[in-house]
């Protein structure tokens, strides 16, 4: 240990070239900068799929451009087959689920984020952050090569539910190779995913410069902490579902596969399996999963907030941080709840009712929080602002249905509805990504030096903003009549008349997908043509707006920071940063 | 003006989402069983607790965006009175009341369902679902299900629940149809087996949604109060077919079911 | 260039705020690391237990001579965690020597158990178990929940025989101290720590 004190102030030199620079950079900053970016591509390919399904169910017969081409087999003419409808949903499930959602605001921001929140000059092991990156790059390669090879991608849905996903190509086209790959690009990305998570606890517990106590945390570098204890157990148990998947599939074991299956008149050799094991093991990863996408939500919205309403949140930092807390230990006892009607004990149905609706306690808490942190304020509405408000109304409504889904009595009418589509969309799809717009439109001066476009953002904000609305909610209503999910046509008696429904979801999916380009035009012009930003353009307090846009190699230019304050000192136009030896001014 | 935009358009959005709700401009199907108004009732609960939550949490939001959304720069901050305490204790108490009324009520309606012992006097039907149909099975006169041979199972043969009426005695007149009929006011007693995938039994307008699991037998009882025919749509994704999975269910008065009953075993 | 030149070094009571727990933080991202870990194994275990239960005709399989067998493994792998403690002890007296000479042995007691388990999976094998397949007319659960623990715990154990090779390599040039022995033998005790719950789960509630 002493020998080491000698290197405590030396920095590492920038790495010199183009490879080690930006490619396999062991720099957090470009580690965080490739997730983000990895995160967009993944954004807009769930995106493209998300619209060829909207357009197939509106007009089943209409021919989707670049689809015929990209697979001749699935989609002759341009027209989605049904098992290519489920290939396009379980990829548009898998890559919005674990690429978007689980990298973006976690891996991304938190990488690029976290060091300097704290005052470090890097992750705690930054080779082994390199290389979750690099993990997760080749399981998103392996996902999306499923598109490429002959039978294209599986057709079992985000969840490969057993036995559809484990008797392998008997079950279905996309069933045999298309799930292997599938399979082992998830478990690489557990394995990426537990790398990461173990870097950021350790950066945070260890790599606090001096002052930085827990207490004066920034609230997003608390939501990565607490995230990644949620990721480090529920990817845990992920890991070695899918690599039991794999041996079900692939060594002939029968893990999840019941004896006398019979498929195509034909008996299957397996025999004494459980598809009960396989859905336990994979909610008990499933349902903490929403909560390691939000839980980041919650983490930007309580550190970007503060900035533009210039107030501290109501309850300070204790609060939301014990709430978020909360949210993440009881995250790991609700997940029977996706069970209700899977042939699971009913009497287990209410065991995990009760902690299920517990759970929106602390939710509760976390929301009356930002909205009462609202009250009094002098809000500045810039666009990161308003993606703000805008979380906390789409989470506020997506969570409304987490009282009807969490009953097992309502949710045995309303399970496999599109009620259930709409909701998990606006909780741990569109709040989330909500709150990552939000981060991107606040950090992106200090990601790249350069400001984006106001207008544009804004424009981005209002159009999405009623969208969503438009196709989820609707969405949510039309699930009222029992409209199934994960149907690719409407051919059920009942289904037939909600067509014209159907077809006003898909205008509005198409618009709101439309309305991302506006983002994406404005990403890359104003990463090359934006007005450069200064070191703190939003007048903020913590770390990260200490030091230059972009900051240097070493995050704070040789200095060693020693921190004062919490990261919520506003009162109006004024404000006290972290590292600042003035007196406080919001007592936090 | 943000704010204030902000706020129209909040509320708008709340008065929208509230109107389709209250005008039912998408609803359920009337309900034809037995235990379906205590769901019913539940849900209509849940959508008027819930549903106040909503507005209420909406309208705050709208409310504070609205008066606060102006920045004058220079206009003293207030912080909310008394800090995170009432807001801790508000959902502590409000959402713990919810809770608990709808745990208490809640587990009424799902009992009835599921704490219920079948009536031993049940009409009892064997359902069998398979990529990507429904097939049903009658226990005959002699009131006993054949023994299930997987080997057996043939589409060619139309033996689709692989039964040997050779060796088997209580085969024999076994019935199997791929509708489904019931009769009315009776309790019936289903019995569900997937000979492959995970599948799903819906039947929207009995409010009786119930898996199928692959290797175990899942028993679900209920009483249809009127006649008609109903959709039996799959909702567990089980492959290619799923969208078009379905069968129908016929609620039958007692003489039309004995008749129909006896025109199937006849169709054997 | 070692992970902590790549970083500025912890504990440093000026530089840093003190870790709430006062550990470093190879030894910190070793038990995070086994946290996660003990939950794969656990999945392993929970999948093992839900098999069991859920079979009819699980019978039990293991002669007195696989139990034998077992017991020798234990005791091997229980002494190479007392030879682990004395090479942490050694670097941390900063005797090299012995340092090697324990690490050594630790080494080869890791490899003695990786062979005296791969003798016994040769001999399951040649009886004809497969993943799939029970040779004695039982549960087909029984290999496929033995070989996929088992194995695991055996992979886990022959990296750590090789990562220990390595550390000691790097220890003996200098390029690591006593605590990177010290985090090595975290994860060596861990390994021996999970095959207390394998040896009992799956040999002693299998015995004839």
């Amino acid at each position: 240990m002493h020998d080491m004190t000698a290197h405590a102030a030396a920095h590492h030199a920038p790495p010199q070239g183009f490879i080690r620079k930006y490619v396999f950079s062991v720099d957090h900053k470009v580690i965080g900068i490739q997730y983000t970016t990895l995160g967009l591509v993944s954004a807009f390919i769930g995106m493209a799929l998300s619209w060829a399904m909207r357009i197939h169910l509106a007009w089943p017969a209409a021919s989707i451009p670049f689809l015929g081409t990209l697979s001749p087999n699935g989609a002759p003419g341009g027209v989605p087959t049904p098992e290519y409808y489920l290939s396009l949903m379980t990829m548009h499930g898998t890559i919005m689920a674990f690429f978007l959602l689980t990298a973006a605001p976690m891996a991304g921001y938190g990488n690029f984020m976290l060091p300097i929140h704290v005052g470090a000059a890097d992750m705690a092991f930054p080779r082994l952050n390199m290389a979750s990156f690099w993990v997760t790059f080749v399981g998103f390669v392996l996902a999306c090569a499923t598109f490429f090879i002959p039978d294209g991608p599986p057709l079992s849905g985000w969840t490969a539910y057993a036995p559809l996903s484990a008797v392998g190509p008997v079950a279905g086209p996309g069933q045999g190779w298309g799930q292997n790959l599938w399979g082992l690009s998830i478990a690489l990305f557990c394995v990426a995913s537990l790398l990461g998570a173990l870097n950021f606890i350790v950066t945070t517990i260890d790599l606090r410069t001096k002052g930085m106590t827990l207490s004066r945390l920034p609230l997003a570098t608390w939501a990565w902490f607490i995230n990644a204890w949620v990721s480090l157990l529920a990817f845990a148990v992920l890991l070695p579902t899918c690599l039991l998947l794999v041996l079900d599939r692939l060594g002939g074991t029968s893990f999840f596969i019941p004896g006398g299956l019979v498929v195509n008149d034909k008996v299957l050799p397996h025999s004494g399996g459980s598809p009960l094991l396989f859905q336990h093991l994979f909610w008990f990863f499933g349902h903490p999963e929403v909560y390691i996408i939000i839980l980041p939500a919650f983490g930007i919205v309580a550190h970007v907030m503060p900035t533009f309403t210039r107030k501290p949140l109501v309850g300070g930092w204790k609060v939301i941080t014990y709430a978020m807390a909360a949210i993440g230990g009881l995250s790991f006892v609700v997940w029977g709840h996706h069970m209700f009607v899977s042939g699971m004990s009913p009497y287990m149905a209410m065991v995990f009712s009760v902690p299920t609706l517990i759970i929106t306690i602390p939710s509760v808490i976390a929301v009356l929080v930002f909205a009462f942190s609202l009250y009094g304020a002098n809000m500045r509405f810039s666009t990161p602002m308003l993606f703000c408000l805008g979380f906390i109304s789409l989470f506020i409504s997506g969570g409304i249905g987490g009282f009807f889904l969490a009953q097992p009595a309502v949710d045995s009418y309303l399970h496999a509805t599109s009620f259930v589509v709409g909701h998990f969309h606006f909780t741990m799809g569109l709040s989330a990504v909500f709150a990552a717009f939000a981060g991107f439109y606040y950090w992106f001066p200090k990601m790249w030096g350069r400001m984006m476009n106001e207008t544009l953002g804004k424009i981005h904000f209002w159009l999405s903003f009623v969208l969503v609305y438009c196709v989820f909610m609707t969405l949510h209503l039309m699930g009222l009549t029992g409209s199934v999910r994960r149907y690719s046509q409407f051919v059920a008696d009942f289904m037939v008349p909600l067509t014209p429904t159907n077809k006003f979801i898909t205008i509005a999916a198409l618009l709101l997908g439309a309305t991302q380009f506006i983002f994406l035009f404005n990403v890359i012009w104003s990463r090359f043509k934006g007005p450069k930003a200064a070191d703190n353009p939003w007048h903020a307090t913590t770390l990260e707006w200490d030091t230059t846009s972009p900051p240097p190699f070493d995050n704070f230019g040789g200095r060693q920071m020693t921190v004062y304050h919490g990261p919520m000192e506003y009162d109006g136009d004024a404000f006290v940063m972290q590292t600042s030896t003035e007196k406080s001014i919001a007592g936090t | 003006m943000p704010g204030k935009v902000f706020a129209v358009v909040v509320v708008i959005v709340t008065l929208a989402i509230a109107y389709c709700v209250i005008a039912h401009v998408w609803w359920m199907p009337v309900d034809i069983s037995v235990h379906g108004p205590n769901i019913d009732r539940q849900i209509e609960e849940t959508l008027f607790g819930a549903g106040i939550l909503f507005i209420a949490g909406q309208l705050v939001l709208a409310a504070f965006s609205f008066l606060y959304g102006d920045s004058k720069g220079t206009r003293k901050m207030k912080s909310f009175p008394g800090g995170a305490k009432p807001l801790i204790i508000f959902a502590c108490v409000v959402v713990g009341i919810e809770i608990l009324v709808l745990s208490f009520v809640g587990s009424k309606a799902w009992g009835s369902v599921y704490f219920t012992p079948p009536d031993p006097s049940s009409v009892r039907i064997d359902v069998q679902a398979g990529q990507f149909a429904f097939y049903f099975r009658y226990p005959g006169p002699d009131g006993k299900f054949g023994p299930l041979h997987p080997e057996l199972i043939s589409e060619g043969t139309q033996n689709f629940f692989g039964l040997d009426t050779d060796h088997d005695p209580d085969s024999k007149d076994d019935i199997v149809t791929a509708q489904l009929a019931i009769p009315v006011n009776k309790p019936v007693l289903l019995t569900l087996h997937s000979k492959d995938m995970g599948h799903s039994f819906d039947v929207r307008e009995l409010r009786v949604q119930q898996d199928f699991v692959p290797g175990i037998v899942i028993p679900i009882h209920f009483t249809a109060t009127q006649t008609g025919r109903f959709e039996i749509v799959c909702t567990q994704l089980c492959g290619l077919g799923h969208y078009n999975m379905k069968a129908y269910i016929q609620v039958l008065s007692q003489p039309d079911y004995d008749n129909w009953l006896k025109q199937q075993a006849a169709m054997q | 260039m070692s992970e902590s030149e790549l970083t500025m070094a912890t504990g440093h009571e000026v530089l840093m705020e003190a870790s709430p727990y006062h550990i470093e933080k190879k030894k910190l991202g070793m038990w995070v690391f086994i946290v996660s870990d003990a939950c794969t194994f656990a999945t392993f275990l929970f999948g093992y237990g839900y098999m069991r239960v859920g079979s009819q005709n699980w019978g039990t399989l293991f002669e007195f001579s696989s139990i034998l067998n077992g017991i020798i493994m234990t005791f091997v792998l229980l002494s190479s965690s007392l030879t682990m403690l004395a090479a942490v002890r050694a670097t941390q007296a900063g005797q090299k020597a012995s340092a090697n000479k324990w690490l050594g042995l630790t080494m080869l007691l890791g490899t003695v158990f990786a062979i005296l388990h791969l003798r016994e999976w040769v001999k399951m094998i040649g009886e004809g178990w497969r993943l799939f397949y029970n040779p004695m007319g039982g549960a087909a659960q029984f290999g496929a929940c033995f070989f996929s623990v088992t194995g695991l715990h055996l992979t886990h154990v022959i990296s750590g025989v090789i990562a220990l090779g390595f550390v000691a390599r790097g220890y003996n040039q200098g390029r690591y101290d006593e605590s990177h022995v010290e985090t090595a033998g975290l994860y060596w005790h861990f390994v021996d720590l999970v095959w207390m719950f394998v040896f009992p789960l799956m040999y002693l509630m299998n015995a004839r």
